[in-house]
């Protein structure tokens, strides 16, 4: 009897998961491997090979390194700073990193548009000290910095939650055995901390790898990646079944980087927060 | 006992209800579905000929083609009535889902231009399945203490390397190419992909040199009102919109010619109820509620008297009625078959491969 109860309370989760999640990754499937006439083929998956899938691929992998690279390289060592504080104020110091994340992240992009555009506040104010513009408004330079911007906080949690679970007394009792800073950073942090560090790669690389709005609203649309090329396919140029091939692509990159991720991070505990 | 009760009380609940319905105005019972554009209809108008015929309209919106598409195909409200954007009207009509239209009943018919009428043949042969509603152009947003009005008149001032950092194109493959098919004195229909690459070289070249700023499609508005850029590509509803804004703001519709849209009714195969549906589209043609609509909507209106009685003010502003002769080098554009649509599609994306 309890054991139906608590099958039947997860029905509506059973119901979401088979309308919401199954069915449409059954039907990309299903788009991906036919033509428009409903025969099987491979041609969908092999559009991945044309310039223009190509390059907007090799632009997408581009900029979600860089961007990963950055937010990681802002992060560990504020993770680290902040790590050292005393109690009171880290958890404050982490809410006003959580701010953010509790408005819409569209919305923040808006607003990174409106003060970088060529007569956005930041040029009003630079102009106005005689300092020059900055034009990166519409090139892949914005793109990264909408990126690293609201993808930061998904680099900062893991390795900062990976970083308090470092005890204090391991660190003591290496500096009484007489390693040196960089011995401890490197034998002992680093690797500790290494779970938090891969799942904060993951965690920012695949948002931006696969996004398509912020490239789209910060690179005026001159700056094309895969998200756009697929989000194309669907709804300009009616290719249904190229923008799923395409879509199938992009989610085997995904899950060979989610795989990555099981190899270093058995534990899943820099992934607790989520 | 108490069951009897119950349903002798339902049954009275109900008649009362019946009554009370039949007892307002005129009403005939009769009922239409009519899906249409967001803020394209006056309501006031509705209240007009729900008042004047007895007929009840159910009115919904939509936002764009794309959406009424699926919202048709859903299949959950049966449409009696629909207004969307020609090649729209193309790809249902192709899809066999469009139903001919009875021009007997239709008095106000007379009302409408005949040019426009003329144009509409380019996709509907015999005027069997699409009544025009409102039309309008591509053209040319200007900033006017940047570009002088000669250089807006011609498609080329969008190659002029003048304009650098200057130019908003469009972020939708057709209309972006347009420019560069008519001023190679191609059509804007073209197909033949040798003649679409050398659009494409145009395009990529504009890219190359930096002219470009930005391709945007709801944005170009806001962007022209803040004096992001001097000239931009869109269609004349947006223009006119921003140059509401902004005073140095103007249109011009290039004299090689462009597209032309129009936004037609037509009626779908789930229609239950046609004769309710002509005596709807013959109010709309009808010269005082065409005008309420111009009015309300403030787009290029096919309708004679509005074109005639509009105020000068209106007249002279070609975003809202363009010029005859411009018009007349208009065309609308042709619905693509799947693989041309795949040609346009993959050359766009080369447009970007950098």
């Amino acid at each position: 009897m309890r054991k139906f109860r608590q099958q039947f309370l997860a029905g509506p989760y059973l119901v979401w998961i088979i309308g919401f999640i199954l069915l449409p990754l059954a039907m990309i499937i299903y788009y991906a491997f036919t033509g428009s006439d409903g025969s099987f083929t491979l041609a969908n998956l092999a559009a991945i090979a044309e310039d223009s899938s190509r390059s907007a691929m090799g632009l997408s992998l581009e900029l979600g390194l860089v961007c990963t690279l950055i937010c990681l390289l802002l992060s560990y060592p504020l993770a680290m700073i902040l790590n050292n504080m005393n109690i009171k104020n880290q958890s404050l110091v982490v809410f006003i990193f959580m701010l953010p994340m509790w408005m819409n992240f569209m919305l923040r992009i808006l607003a990174w548009k409106l003060l970088l555009s060529k007569n956005g506040v930041f040029n009003t104010i630079l102009t106005g000290l005689g300092l020059g513009r900055i034009n990166i408004i519409n090139t892949p330079a914005a793109v990264v910095l909408g990126m690293v911007y609201d993808f930061l906080p998904f680099m900062l949690l893991p390795i900062y939650n990976s970083l308090t679970r470092v005890r204090k007394d391991w660190i003591e009792a290496a500096r009484d055995l007489g390693a040196g800073s960089l011995t401890i950073f490197f034998k002992i942090i680093l690797p500790l901390t290494m779970s938090g560090i891969i799942s904060g790669i993951v965690m920012v690389f695949v948002p931006s790898l696969t996004s398509f709005a912020i490239s789209q609203v910060l690179g005026g649309g001159k700056v094309l990646l895969i998200g756009n090329v697929i989000e194309q396919d669907f709804m300009q140029g009616m290719q249904w079944h190229v923008g799923s091939g395409l879509s199938f692509v992009l989610m085997i990159f995904v899950i060979a980087s989610m795989a990555l991720v099981n190899q270093f991070d058995k534990e899943g505990e820099g992934t607790t927060l989520w | 006992m108490k069951k009897k009760l119950l349903s002798i009380l339902i049954a009275s609940a109900l008649l009362a209800a019946l009554t009370a319905c039949g007892g307002s105005s005129n009403k005939t019972g009769e009922t239409i579905t009519v899906l249409n554009y967001g803020k394209y209809f006056d309501p006031k108008a509705i209240k007009t000929f729900e008042k004047e015929t007895g007929i009840t309209v159910k009115y919904e919106e939509f936002e764009s083609p794309e959406e009424m598409y699926t919202k048709y195909k859903a299949g959950s409200i049966g449409y009696d009535l629909i207004c969307s954007s020609e090649y729209m009207v193309q790809r249902l009509m192709n899809e066999g889902e469009v139903l001919k239209m009875d021009y007997t009943g239709l008095e106000n018919y007379k009302n409408l231009d005949s040019s426009i009428l003329e144009l509409c043949t380019s996709f509907d042969k015999n005027h069997t399945y699409a009544l025009p509603y409102f039309y309008g152009t591509l053209g040319l947003l200007y900033d006017t203490t940047k570009v002088d009005a000669d250089a807006v008149s011609s498609w080329n001032c969008l190659w002029d390397p003048a304009y650098k950092d200057e130019v908003i194109m469009m972020n939708s493959m057709r209309d972006t190419f347009t420019p560069a098919l008519v001023s190679l004195g191609y059509s804007l229909n073209e197909t033949d992909e040798a003649k679409l690459r050398e659009a494409l070289d145009i395009l990529k070249k504009q890219r190359a040199d930096d002219i470009a700023y930005a391709y945007y499609v709801d944005e170009t508005a806001d962007a022209m009102i803040g004096e992001e850029a001097a000239i931009a590509l869109c269609y004349s509803g947006e223009a006119a919109l921003a140059m509401e804004e902004n005073d140095n703001l103007f249109y011009s519709i290039p004299e090689e010619g462009s597209n032309l849209w129009v936004d037609c009714w037509f009626v779908p195969k789930t229609c239950t109820n046609q004769d309710a549906v002509m005596k709807f589209l013959d109010f709309v043609c009808r010269d005082d509620i065409s005008e309420i609509n111009f009015e309300y909507v403030l787009y290029s209106s096919p309708n004679n008297y509005v074109v005639e009685h509009m105020d000068e003010e209106y007249r002279e502003d070609p975003s809202i009625c363009p010029p005859a002769e411009r018009v007349e080098k208009c065309v609308i554009f042709t619905a693509l078959s799947d693989e041309d649509a795949a040609v346009y599609s993959k050359l766009w994306q080369e447009l970007f491969a950098d």
